[in-house]
């Protein structure tokens, strides 16, 4: 039986393979999106800025953030979930992923549930992705700020997957 | 709403002024905004097609500036919000939104719009919403 894998190199090989991905989406930055990993669990967080604000009256986060955040967030864990064999097999590695950029699905329909005003402070996001074929996907996200059980949005999306090498 | 002229209603809003939107025109339930193509806007670098969450922030601007310009309204927020994807946006063109509150009930507002880039014969995207709707007092 082989040794198994350090954990600092898995981590380290996770780690840059998911930082690759995500700073590859300037839009994800223009918002400060990051993502935190826990094995191949993706959470989304969206720290607070003030340029995210749609109503200043009350102050809330604007409507087109929320749907930003959800999109991306979706169209990440997607893309993660369609890397991640490759990437802990080894057969790309980040620096063929930088070298090379992955292409990302495409998003056919996007729909969101404004549940709660969205408050001047960070939110988070998890997605799910519900079913992957070779061809389409169906994701769904859920983001909340505070408490995990009461949602400020959820959203449910279908996506074109991009063409991949069996090679 | 808040301001005297149409373009006070998109300055007011600081993520609309963030992604450069243009209120282009408003009143009686309809608006048309459009926003400039960005580098930082872009969700796939491979064609350096604009993000959909983009697009999206457009339309939900569009859709509750139709929303506040329907006779009476006071204040709006989204309840949800399809959009459907039809083609990429052309690299480098200006989005231009066109948003329609086509029914109001005492509460709730119906949207639906579409989003061009130059190519005016083909939508990028289409999308259909319910909004929540307050009415001024004292009619």
């Amino acid at each position: 039986m082989a040794r198994p894998e350090p954990v600092q190199q898995v981590k380290r090989r996770r780690d840059l393979a998911l930082k690759t991905l995500v700073d590859s989406v300037p839009y994800a930055g223009f918002l400060g999106i990051i993502f935190e990993r826990h094995g191949d669990e993706l959470t989304a967080v969206l720290p607070y800025d003030e340029k995210l604000i749609g109503n200043p009256v009350l102050p809330a986060l604007h409507g087109g953030v929320i749907a930003s955040f959800l999109e991306v967030t979706a169209i990440i864990e997607l893309s993660w979930a369609m890397l991640w064999d490759e990437v802990e097999t080894g057969r790309l590695t980040p620096e063929a992923m930088a070298a090379n950029l992955p292409r990302l699905p495409k998003t056919i329909d996007f729909t969101v549930d404004y549940l709660r005003t969205g408050l001047p402070r960070d939110g988070y996001a998890r997605a799910r992705v519900n079913r992957s074929g070779r061809r389409y996907a169906s994701v769904h996200v859920e983001a909340w700020q505070d408490n995990r059980a009461r949602l400020f949005a959820q959203a449910t999306g279908h996506f074109l997957m991009p063409p991949r090498g069996n090679g | 709403m808040v301001g005297n002229s149409p373009q006070d209603f998109i300055e007011a809003l600081p993520f609309a002024r963030a992604l450069g939107m243009r209120l282009e025109e408003i009143g009686d339930g309809k608006a048309r905004i459009s926003m400039d193509w960005d580098p930082r806007f872009v969700g796939d670098p491979a064609t350096g097609v604009i993000h959909g969450g983009a697009v999206s922030a457009l339309m939900d601007t569009c859709g509750g500036a139709a929303v506040m310009s329907y006779p009476g309204a006071l204040t709006t927020a989204t309840i949800d919000l399809r959009i459907d994807y039809m083609r990429a946006a052309t690299p480098g063109q200006r989005i231009t939104a066109r948003a329609e509150c086509y029914h109001v009930t005492r509460r709730v507002a119906f949207v639906r719009a579409t989003a061009h880039d130059e190519d005016s014969a083909n939508p990028v995207a289409t999308a259909a919403g319910a909004f929540t709707f307050d009415r001024k007092e004292g009619r």
